[in-house]
């Protein structure tokens, strides 16, 4: 592995859960992503954050490789979860993915009952054998995800029903249920009123610790607000990463202190 | 004066019009400017053109159409009038034969008279063609004048011609779209019109609930009871369309159109969906005799070497087949569109929980896209029960009432064209049949076409 460079990396961050060295993504011949190299850990929440175009989100999909669904998308570069390349061929992307979970910018609950949202991901992984077995982990992500007074009485009513913040919180609670160890939030509440983006927040504070949490945001206090860990991004690369509060209050490099202080974005 | 002749002056005029109008409109307003006030100028020179040109061409060439229709009537009258005309014979008939043929000498369209009253005639026909001719031509360029000048003197910078030529081009728009209503209604006036007549010889219970479908025995005389149940008919027409057909149309549309959208990369869809598509351009007189000399004889082999009896060379799973293959582009364009309407972010939320391609396609995709799928399935349904051309070469006349495929039975639109083909008295039962049998089939497409089109609106919605 190459090592970060000094300027990316001001965290020593000992056991990741994903790091990525070196990682380019090209759309044709357009090149996104200008070798980035970043660690996640289990413990903190980690923000990315950057104005539009910088390439955050397009970032984020390489960690659970959703960049391949799109046909003229490449990866170069090394992405590792726990140790083990994702990239490599003898990774399943079916098992990344219920490993590397995601939340989308709109909420995109599918036109099915509540219930049956949050029971797709244990379906198709096996991981429910029985009906009751299926109700316990329904209402466990359901609970996770702060829903589960909100829609308990409802279970069999159409997700799509749900205010934004709920479709938003379903979806989380949705991811949740195939048990992942990392989710993936792409700018999970620029979507949403700021009542429902307070829920998301709340939410993200809960979840942390159980599993590694990547929000990209261009919202800087949310940022300040959600994340232990901040990376900014800018025109496809990874200029700063640091302790949150480190890098909005004594950012090292000048782009990022230009970003912080409102000059461009 | 010839037609074209007056034609080409008209547009002459219409174009002097237009020219001349424009420039004093120009001129007229470039002094209105002149004198600062901006909203004296209403519209542009070039409306003005139109304006005046339109003026000049619209009552000359309404005059003209109205003209052509009166004008054989008035020769006529003026023929009759002639001294050499006393003499012609009394019955309508031999009178309008000769003056027939004097007509066609005139215009030159005939050498000679097999009739000598008819070479009398030919000289006063000459003189009052040239004369109503003539006078047509000038009472058209007369009123070109009239209509141009009248126009021309209120060419003023404040006259609101802009207005007037967009409500001429509203009109226009109007009328076109009217005849093809119009036209709509007047067909279907008339198949019920004659469905009346029909069903005043036959009792309608009889027609719709009959099982028995011989008409040929009601025109030989033995009346009209039993010879018109159409429900081998209609079963026949289910039999072939909206069974056999969609057996092959549903599940290799469905499949094409989910490989083409989910699997198929950019080049391969590239070159594979004007291919597919291309089967709805193929004539389908084409699928007829390759169902009726390929598909039908190879069918029937086939079941006679399994030992089916009752095995026919005009069997509806032929028929059913190759319609089951032109209909393949319908279904198939329709599940594309509604499957590609499914929001991008509903695919990506299941592949990201990690589902495969395939569990995304069946448990979100297919869900979802379900009802746009129905309306297309609808819409194929009733083309292919109006489908004609392959049933008349493929699917034979006897009208059977049997769940066999590899046995003969008869359509709707194959005994249409059975009842009204060759010399037929327009005013039996026989052929009155064939109106009803068409209505029948107009309201069950119509129906069909507007659920198919209700569904398809709805799932339209859901998602925008």
């Amino acid at each position: 592995m190459t090592p970060m460079t000094e300027a990316q990396n001001s965290l020593a961050i000992a056991n990741p859960k994903m790091s990525a060295r070196d990682v380019k993504v090209f759309y044709g011949e357009k090149q996104a992503i200008k070798g980035v190299s970043i660690d996640v850990d289990m413990d903190h929440v980690t923000a990315f954050i950057g104005p539009s175009g910088c390439g955050k989100s397009t970032f984020l999909r390489t960690l659970n490789r959703m960049n391949d669904t799109v046909a003229s998308a490449r990866v170069e570069g090394e992405i590792t979860l726990d140790g083990e390349n994702i990239y490599a061929s003898s990774m399943d992307v079916v098992q990344l993915r219920a490993r590397v979970g995601m939340v989308f910018q709109k909420p995109n609950p599918f036109p099915k009952s509540i219930y049956e949202n949050i029971a797709y991901g244990p379906r198709i992984h096996g991981l429910a054998a029985a009906k009751a077995d299926l109700d316990v982990v329904v209402e466990k992500s359901l609970r996770r995800a702060g829903l589960w007074e909100e829609v308990k009485d409802r279970l069999h009513d159409s997700g799509t029903a749900l205010s934004g913040g709920q479709q938003q919180r379903l979806c989380i609670g949705r991811a949740i249920a195939v048990e992942p160890e990392v989710i993936l939030m792409d700018e999970p509440c620029s979507a949403l009123d700021p009542i429902a983006t307070a829920k998301i927040e709340e939410l993200i504070h809960e979840l942390r610790g159980r599993y590694a949490i990547v929000i990209v945001t261009h919202n800087m206090q949310q940022a300040a607000r959600v994340s232990q860990r901040t990376a900014f991004f800018h025109l496809g690369e990874l200029v700063e990463y640091g302790v949150t509060s480190d890098i909005f209050t004594n950012p090292r490099q000048e782009r990022t202190k230009d970003y912080i202080t409102g000059r461009y974005g | 004066m010839t037609g074209p002749a007056i034609l080409l002056l008209l547009a002459g005029l219409g174009a002097i019009a237009w020219v001349s109008a424009r420039t004093r409109a120009l001129r007229l307003q470039t002094v209105a400017r002149a004198s600062g006030r901006r909203d004296a100028v209403h519209s542009l020179p070039g409306y003005h053109g139109w304006y005046v040109a339109l003026w000049t061409l619209i009552p000359a060439a309404i005059f003209l159409a109205v003209w052509a229709n009166v004008a054989p009537g008035l020769v006529t009258q003026s023929v009759l009038s002639d001294p050499a005309a006393q003499s012609l014979p009394a019955d309508a008939f031999s009178r309008a034969s000769v003056l027939g043929e004097a007509r066609a000498i005139a215009t030159g369209s005939q050498a000679g008279a097999f009739n000598p009253q008819s070479q009398a005639l030919v000289e006063p026909y000459r003189t009052a063609t040239t004369k109503y001719g003539v006078a047509g031509a000038v009472l058209a360029l007369l009123l070109a004048f009239a209509g141009g000048a009248y126009a021309f003197t209120r060419v003023r910078p404040d006259f609101r011609a802009r207005t007037r030529v967009e409500r001429l081009v509203m009109g226009t728009l109007l009328v076109a779209s009217l005849i093809a209503i119009i036209t709509t209604l007047g067909i279907v006036a008339s198949l019920l019109w004659e469905s009346f007549r029909f069903f005043s010889m036959v009792n309608p219970v009889d027609f719709l609930f009959g099982l028995k479908w011989s008409p040929q025995s009601a025109a030989m005389g033995y009346g009209n009871e039993d010879a018109f149940g159409a429900v081998p008919l209609f079963w026949g027409t289910i039999f072939i369309g909206a069974i056999i057909a969609m057996v092959v149309a549903i599940p290799l549309g469905l499949m094409s159109a989910i490989y083409l959208t989910q699997y198929a990369s950019p080049t391969v869809r590239k070159w594979m969906k004007p291919t597919l598509e291309m089967l709805a351009g193929v004539p389908t007189v084409v699928y007829g005799y390759f169902a009726a000399l390929t598909i039908a004889p190879a069918l029937r082999d086939f079941a006679v070497a399994i030992g089916i009896h009752g095995a026919s060379s005009e069997s509806a799973l032929a028929a059913g087949l190759v319609m089951g293959v032109m209909i393949i582009p319908f279904v198939s364009s329709m599940a594309d569109d509604s499957i590609a309407a499914v929001p991008q972010s509903m695919r990506d939320g299941s592949l990201a929980m990690g589902a495969t391609t395939s569990e995304t396609i069946r448990k979100v995709l297919i869900p979802a896209a379900l009802p746009g799928v129905v309306g297309g399935v609808l819409l194929a349904v009733s083309r292919a029960i109006g489908e004609t051309m392959i049933v008349v070469m493929a699917a034979g006349l006897a009208a059977n009432l049997t769940a066999n495929p590899f046995a003969s039975v008869t359509t709707v639109t194959t005994q249409i064209v059975q009842l009204l083909t060759g010399d037929q008295e327009f005013d039996s039962a026989k052929t009155l049949a064939a109106f009803a049998l068409g209505l029948v089939l107009f309201i069950v497409t119509l129906l069909l076409n507007i659920v198919a089109l209700r569904v398809v609106k709805k799932y339209r919605e859901a998602y925008e």
